[in-house]
């Protein structure tokens, strides 16, 4: 049998992944700025609803693989944590986010269907890096502090089997898109695309 | 000349499309998908034509000068592939139009210079955490990563918080 994950990351494998990536992503409306924020004005749930699904779908693959003897979270590449970092990494994403209408993956998307706001944010983050890179060297005990075990699951922090997490995670998702669906109703939403009887 | 758009796919439909691809991803790469890590390395490519002598010496951008291409990687044709597969989908379903997406209350002035903003603060945010939404909260999540869940509840807080400023703008 040949060996698994194949590692094969060329140039295919990217175009293959990526061309998915972006349809599906396009598809559950993430190209569009003001329905991704509305997740945060808790009007449309599909953040939320999407990524858990996609989540929930792949790390059940990846456990069954495991279970089936395929090959285990030890062949792939699971990121270290590192507290603080991470923490205010996110908090600033999340804060880009409803400032600017994206993320990194779903600007791409945005242009993808047309959107200038979104090249003008990839413009952006472009120049954010450039800030960081500029600040690195100060920064640089809290980009290395509260650094975690290598690649630590939730699994081995509580010290529970990894389908305690999965049936964990989804309840959180059941409970998630209940709460969700209802606040949609009430607010409005979710949103459609543009053009289509607004929904807004 | 545009036709009604269709509707977006049920987010269970959209999420379990997502995560298989995910988990083909993983299958075929041994790795998830990504996406901030093409603009770290569009920034050092630019940064390297524009100002060749501060980015190699610059402890964080150098590394990815390396090898004198630093848009050859794997992340660079995902991202390519991203592109057209969003393309293809938009088109085909008669959602692709030029816009500058914004609340009716908001000028497209104020609004690309919040684009702007927004993108200054994720792209240095997406530095410090090694990783965004893709990387770290998908990807990261799929592998039941702490880091990937670190991510994602930091990231959910930090939309809400400024989600109540910036509220005007899209509604």
């Amino acid at each position: 049998m040949m060996e698994q994950p194949l590692y094969d990351s060329g140039v295919a494998a990217g175009l293959l992944a990526g061309v998915l990536f972006g349809y599906f992503l396009e598809a559950a409306g993430f190209g569009s700025p003001r329905k991704l924020t509305a997740q945060f004005r808790l009007q449309d749930w599909a953040v939320f609803k999407v990524m858990f699904t996609a989540v929930i779908v792949a790390a059940t693959g990846l456990w069954l693989l495991d279970v089936f003897g395929v090959f285990g979270p030890d062949k792939i590449y699971v990121p270290t944590s590192f507290f603080w970092a991470i923490a205010l990494g996110g908090l600033l994403i999340g804060a880009g986010f409803a400032i600017g209408g994206y993320c990194p993956g779903t600007s791409v998307a945005g242009l993808a269907s047309g959107r200038l706001d979104a090249l003008v944010f990839m413009v952006g983050m472009v120049l954010g890096v450039w800030v960081f890179a500029w600040a690195y060297e100060p920064l640089e005990w809290i980009y290395f502090a509260a650094e975690g075990p290598q690649g630590q699951s939730l699994s081995q922090l509580f010290g529970v089997p990894t389908w305690v997490i999965l049936l964990a995670l989804l309840a959180i998702a059941v409970a998630g898109f209940r709460i969700g669906s209802r606040l949609e109703r009430r607010l409005g939403g979710p949103l459609g695309p543009a053009g289509a009887e607004d929904s807004a | 000349m545009q036709g009604q758009p269709k509707p977006y796919w049920p987010p269970l439909l959209a999420g379990l499309g997502l995560g298989l691809t995910l988990l083909m991803t993983f299958v075929i790469t041994g790795h998830g998908l990504g996406s901030s890590g093409f603009f770290t390395r569009a920034a050092a490519a630019a940064g390297g034509w524009l100002m060749p002598e501060a980015t190699a010496d610059n402890a964080y951008l150098s590394r990815y000068l390396g090898a004198g291409a630093p848009l050859l990687a794997w992340i660079t044709w995902e991202v390519v592939g991203l592109f057209v597969g969003a393309l293809l989908g938009s088109y085909a379903a008669g959602r692709f139009r030029p816009s500058i997406e914004r609340g009716p209350g908001t000028g497209a002035g104020l609004r690309l210079a919040l684009a702007l903003g927004g993108g200054v603060v994720t792209g240095f945010g997406a530095r410090l955490a090694r990783g965004c939404t893709s990387g770290l909260g998908l990807s990261g999540g799929a592998t039941l990563a702490v880091a990937g869940f670190v991510f994602l509840i930091a990231f959910f807080i930090g939309g809400f918080l400024f989600s109540k400023l910036t509220r005007k703008v899209w509604e």
